[in-house]
């Protein structure tokens, strides 16, 4: 099986990489209206169940039509057949800024982050999202289907994040919810890009002002006199959202002292959170299940240095084994690899004491639920989008390859990797 | 009385000399120079390698300790041409050429980075200076015995009298700058080629000295360095990502004559043929992802593949911390998942970087008279389930997971490498 590339095979792998898709999206704009297809694995990881030995996946226009045993699973005539080892749902990659950061480090191409105020809700993901940056099609190559991306760490409030599939040539193509979540940050990471907050008492003084602010706009906004509501406000407005449990606020808090400032603010405003990072998470894990909080965890294989000097490659088997919901993600990298991949980052926890199902789970629905999309993509149930991921062996093993990605029943790649 | 003297006087050698055989039996051996070995033997004596075979076929030395791995996998120690552990510096920003610089003034063996090393399995370490310079100083190659000074660690025995390591260089866009640096790549190539005309002109006054003191140039430290290099005897490892930049080090090397490795190689596939033409070795970095600058967006996981079918002789590095040290053997998996064979990804790891240090002679595979540098696996060097348990350097143990004071250097955990920021970004 191994490959032995030189510059031409790859020239030629690529030229012929291009008549196959090309044939691709003409059988598919032919069949687009009745695109069928069923994925027949000899380990069919639903993650609505158990798994599944020798599993069919029906999949018809875009949706999941039936999932089951060979046995049970009758395939009609003119489903086109595609075979794997392990099957999967597609991974959801649960924090990462691919799309409004880019493959180079120059400013021009750096988008997740404004340093004009350290306060900015009002910042839409949707309004700087490249839907064909290269870095999209390079995490969907191992695997992921769905991004929450957007505004990156660094600002106190950095501004939204959004939901999208790696696929289609524009945000709007891509979308499943324009808003996700707002990110905030808490610690000396936000001194690195603003003079204040300088500390990190300020930083969370600052917040709290912005959410009492946005308290007395709400209250303002119901006032019975038009004249006395307040003038629109974007800042607000997406606070208020945030206040009015619409939106989570997901704030990436790396040590004890911004985990605990943020179980503290969620106290006092209610709001709905999400712990982002949460490298010493091990450290505080019986506060973090009473509130009964989720964690996007930082990536496993983070470097050992600053805010994350103390991660630990069991953080996932302590969150897993304490009961409380977490998600992979690739984070934020300002230097190399400009993207990680969330598959390698949950294998390396894998390795590490967590349960290769808690992994799926937490590549997988777990992803979904934490992100509040669980009734469209993370399982393979019927009537759920058809997103599925075709390995070639055990998904986490380093030389397994991922043979095949389809996104809303469309193969988008078929070529190993 | 006089026999309990005598035992203490052994003592030490008992310790460090590591007199009585060990013998480890059972495991499944990967010696690199021959094929794997399942139910091997390993024996050891005064840190070197006596032995390697099947059992049964390998006499078990008398009075030996012998350690049953059966279930395990021994492979040699990891060699790693390209890191930055211990803190490493290199030259200032006074100017872009520093060949008099040495990285071995500048070295904290003590910080964790080290330690983190030895957990990853290495043993053998090429530690340089960073990229963003012409040329940043000499490297040093180093053995990860345990030991509390640079001193302890170095492969060269007196730094006074011997060369202790290569010479950083680089091109593309890191060593860019305000003057003195280079502006363009052109600029670049001909500071070098000038320094290089320098050494050629000093090493003419010396040989028309003839011995004469008198008529002896004065000593200048960075001509000295850029000689060993001119005579072949300092290697130079030269960081270069884009096609061109990797041409232009071959037409710098047609010129002057000098041994080097090619590092990084972000485009290597592009240009195999040529690389393997020039007869010149790679030393390759895989990363979970390419970019970041715009000579590295081209970087490939199939760059491995690429040189081993084209002939080249490939090793692999972390460039620690841009990838960590602990999950070395992982690089050479994702070489093997793009298409490399996992003989050449092994030896990658071990020989192939052995050989570009100079040092293939002494370590890079399990042979009879090599030092006995070698890790025991708890199961496939290639599969992500794979721990290093024990990590052996000359016959002495310098990492054992089972001991709670290595392991956490593994995992990770409060305070463990927060020691001192460790050098992460190259350029400027």
């Amino acid at each position: 099986m191994a490959m032995f590339l030189s510059t031409k095979d790859i020239e030629t792998m690529e030229s012929k990489m291009k008549v196959w898709s090309l044939l691709l999206a003409l059988c598919l704009l032919a069949s687009s209206v009745q695109a069928q297809l069923a994925v027949r694995a000899d380990t069919l990881y639903t993650m609505n169940g158990a798994p599944i030995q020798n599993g069919v996946v029906l999949i018809r226009n875009g949706k999941i039509e039936q999932v089951g045993p060979a046995e049970a699973v009758r395939i009609p005539e003119g489903y086109r057949v595609l075979e794997a080892s392990v099957v999967t749902p597609g991974l959801i990659d649960a924090h990462s800024v691919v799309g409004l950061a880019g493959i180079l480090n120059y400013a021009h191409d750096q988008d997740q982050l404004d340093t004009s105020d350290p306060i900015q809700p009002e910042l839409r993901a949707i309004d700087a999202y490249n839907a064909r940056e290269r870095l999209v099609a390079w995490v969907r190559r191992f695997g992921v289907t769905t991004l929450h991306t957007g505004h990156g760490p660094g600002a106190v409030i950095s501004g939204q994040t959004m939901l999208v599939k790696t696929h289609g040539e524009t945000v709007e193509e891509a979308l499943i919810d324009s808003v996700a979540t707002v990110a905030a940050t808490l610690g000396p990471m936000v001194r690195r890009y603003f003079r204040s907050p300088g500390t990190r008492a300020k930083a969370v003084a600052m917040l709290r002002a912005a959410l009492l602010k946005a308290q007395a706009y709400r209250r303002k906004l119901q006032a019975e006199d038009p004249t006395r509501r307040p003038d629109p406000d974007l800042k607000m407005e997406t606070l208020v959202r945030v206040l009015d449990g619409e939106i989570p606020l997901m704030i990436t808090a790396q040590r004890v002292p911004e985990i605990m400032a943020a179980l503290r603010l969620q106290r006092e405003f209610g709001f709905r959170l999400i712990l982002d990072g949460a490298a010493e998470a091990y450290l505080v894990l019986d506060a973090i299940k009473a509130a009964g909080v989720p964690v996007i965890l930082h990536p496993t294989m983070v470097r050992p240095r600053g805010e994350t000097v103390n991660a630990t490659l069991e953080t996932a088997a302590r969150l897993h084994a304490a009961g409380i919901p977490f998600a992979f993600q690739s984070g934020f990298e300002s230097y190399v690899p400009k993207t990680r991949v969330v598959l390698f980052e949950a294998a390396m926890a894998v390795a590490n004491g967590l349960p290769r199902v808690a992994a799926l789970e937490a590549l997988t629905i777990q992803a979904a639920r934490i992100l509040g999309i669980d009734d469209r993509v993370g399982s393979l149930a019927p009537g759920k989008d058809a997103d599925l991921v075709l390995f070639d062996g055990d998904p986490f093993e380093y030389t397994t390859r991922v043979c095949g990605v389809i996104i809303d029943g469309e193969p988008v790649q078929q070529t190993c990797h | 009385m006089r026999v309990f003297w005598w035992l203490l006087l052994l003592m030490p050698g008992l310790l460090y000399g590591q007199e009585q055989p060990l013998v480890f039996r059972g495991a499944r051996l990967y010696p690199i120079s021959q094929p794997p070995i399942d139910r091997g033997v390993l024996v050891v004596q005064h840190g070197k390698i006596v032995a390697v075979g099947k059992e049964g076929e390998v006499a078990i030395p008398e009075a030996a300790t012998i350690y049953d791995v059966e279930g395990k996998v021994i492979m040699p120690g990891l060699v790693d041409t390209h890191s930055h552990i211990g803190r490493v510096e290199g030259g200032d920003r006074s100017a872009p050429l520093h060949p008099a610089v040495r990285t071995l003034d500048a070295i904290d063996v003590r910080h964790s980075s080290v330690q983190r090393a030895r957990a990853g399995g290495i043993t053998t370490v090429n530690v340089m200076s960073g990229s963003g310079h012409l040329l940043s100083g000499q490297t040093v190659y180093l053995k990860l015995r345990k030991g509390n000074t640079i001193e302890d660690l170095l492969y060269c025995k007196d730094p006074l009298k011997e060369i202790c390591g290569g010479l950083k260089m680089a091109n593309g866009t890191n060593p860019q700058g305000d003057p003195p640096f280079p502006g363009t790549r052109a600029k670049a190539a001909a500071l070098v080629r000038q320094q290089f005309l320098k050494a050629l002109a000093y090493r003419r006054k010396i040989e028309q000295a003839k011995g004469d003191p008198e008529k002896m140039p004065a000593r200048d430290l960075d001509m000295e360095a850029l000689l060993e290099v001119l005579d072949g005897r300092r290697v130079v490892h030269f960081h270069t990502h884009r096609h061109d930049d990797i041409l232009t080090v071959l037409r710098l090397k047609r010129e002057f004559g000098f041994r080097v490795v090619l590092h990084h190689v972000s485009e290597a596939w592009k240009v195999a043929d040529e690389i393997a033409a020039a007869g010149v070795p790679c030393s390759i970095i895989i990363l979970d992802a390419p970019g970041g600058k715009l000579e590295a967006v081209d970087l490939r996981m199939e760059n491995g593949a690429a040189l081993e079918k084209a002939g080249v002789d490939v090793a692999i590095h972390t460039d620690d911390l841009i990838t960590d040290s602990r999950w070395f053997l992982r690089a050479a998996a994702l070489a093997v998942r793009a298409g490399m064979s996992p003989e050449k990804a092994l030896e990658a790891l071990t020989l192939a970087g052995a050989r570009m240090l100079d040092l293939a002679d002494r370590i890079g595979s399990l042979e009879p008279g090599k030092d006995a540098d070698f890790i025991i696996l708890s199961g496939d060097p290639l599969s992500v389930y794979t721990h290093v348990e024990q990590t052996w350097v000359e016959g002495q143990k310098v990492f054992d997971r089972a001991d709670p004071e290595n392991r956490k250097y593994a995992v990770g955990g409060i305070g463990v490498f927060d020691d001192g920021d460790v050098f992460v970004h190259e350029g400027h």
